[in-house]
């Protein structure tokens, strides 16, 4: 068997280490559907350069429509986006990107269970495809917020109309972004992270 | 133009999810295709007990790679002198993240590694974190 060599990966650069003191990490997931720019956003506000992780979804796991690697009989492989920011010497923030299909979530051990919340990304154009995802989060009782990634050519919807939409209840945050850019993405994170603590206030996260 | 509507949901009881197993056995003695790119023999005991590992669980090395140390395992070794995350290791050794897994529980119950569970949602959130993480995120 041909090891590749493993004193030849890399791993990270020493910028890219982290400190001894990091005890623990928490995670937030980025979902959307394809081309809706989850990984331009972990790219966007990641400390490293993002990184995949890979995961191998037998037939079983791919269900009634074979559309995704569907040239493959046995085995797809399935990868995740994912990027870092240190938040204290202690604590790390991990941001993952994930497509929105269920079958892909149940491949990665609490994903979505552990994660503090998610950030459902959207596309105006394809806004639909965000439906079963919200849904989903929702029968799982993983908070979320909205954020409507504005691509220039995209409709442009009052934020009511799309929350009647999306019949999204009225404290979900519903916020436009460019998340090629640092600060909007950064905004949509600390939009979820507001959500999470005034859900934590009120003491309705179940 | 108007968007397309969608009807909210309640949250329900949903059963546990199935275990992330890499490749269950084929269901009528067909044999199954091998992946030469792909390395789920990297551990014996493949079919023993994980330890909880999540995707941001930490790593740290306790010792050095020791010579009696596998490739992988050297390599993991090698790699968690700083603290990294079962992710960013998958990532690095380009292991699906089940045979990663497979391969840090037998380096746990070795005593040679050290894992850092991470802190996931609960029922009543910890407000400090969430506040120590705004508070992160603004200094970007």
């Amino acid at each position: 068997m041909d090891f590749k060599g493993f004193d030849a990966f890399p791993g990270p650069r020493t910028e890219d280490q982290l400190p001894h003191t990091a005890q623990t990490a928490v995670k937030i997931v980025i979902v959307g559907g394809f081309g809706v720019g989850k990984t331009t956003m972990v790219g966007s506000v990641s400390e490293i350069r993002p990184l995949t992780t890979e995961e191998t979804m037998t037939q079983a796991g791919i269900g009634v429509d074979d559309n995704y690697g569907s040239d493959s009989k046995t085995a797809t492989t399935v990868a995740m986006d994912f990027g870092r920011i240190s938040i204290t010497e202690k604590l790390v923030l991990y941001l993952f990107g994930t497509p929105g299909q269920e079958r892909f979530w149940f491949l990665w051990n609490g994903l979505f269970e552990g994660a503090l919340g998610a950030v459902v990304l959207v596309d105006t154009r394809r806004l639909e495809v965000s439906f079963d995802v919200m849904g989903r989060l929702e029968e799982r009782g993983v908070p979320f917020v909205v954020a409507v990634n504005t691509f220039p050519d995209a409709p442009r919807y009052p934020v009511e109309e799309l929350r009647t939409a999306l019949d999204l209840t009225p404290e979900i945050p519903i916020i436009d972004c460019d998340v090629r850019r640092r600060a909007s993405s950064k905004d949509v994170l600390l939009t979820l992270t507001r959500f999470l603590h005034s859900l934590a206030l009120s003491g309705s996260l179940t | 133009m108007t968007p397309p509507r969608r009807k909210r949901r309640q949250p329900r009881h949903l059963p546990p999810p199935p275990p992330p197993l890499p490749s269950p056995a084929p269901a009528d003695g067909q044999e199954r295709p091998r992946n030469p790119e792909r390395l789920y023999t990297i551990a014996a005991g493949a079919d023993g007990a994980r330890a909880e590992l999540d995707l941001v669980t930490l790593i740290v090395a306790r010792s050095g790679p020791t010579p009696s140390a596998s490739p992988e395992e050297a390599a993991v070794l090698r790699l968690c002198i700083a603290p990294l995350s079962m992710a960013e290791l998958a990532a690095y050794l380009q292991l699906p993240f089940s045979a990663m897994t497979v391969l840090i529980t037998e380096l746990i119950a070795a005593e040679l590694v050290q894992a850092r569970a991470p802190i996931v949602r609960q029922a009543v959130p910890d407000r400090s974190l969430l506040e120590a993480v705004m508070h992160g995120l603004q200094r970007l």
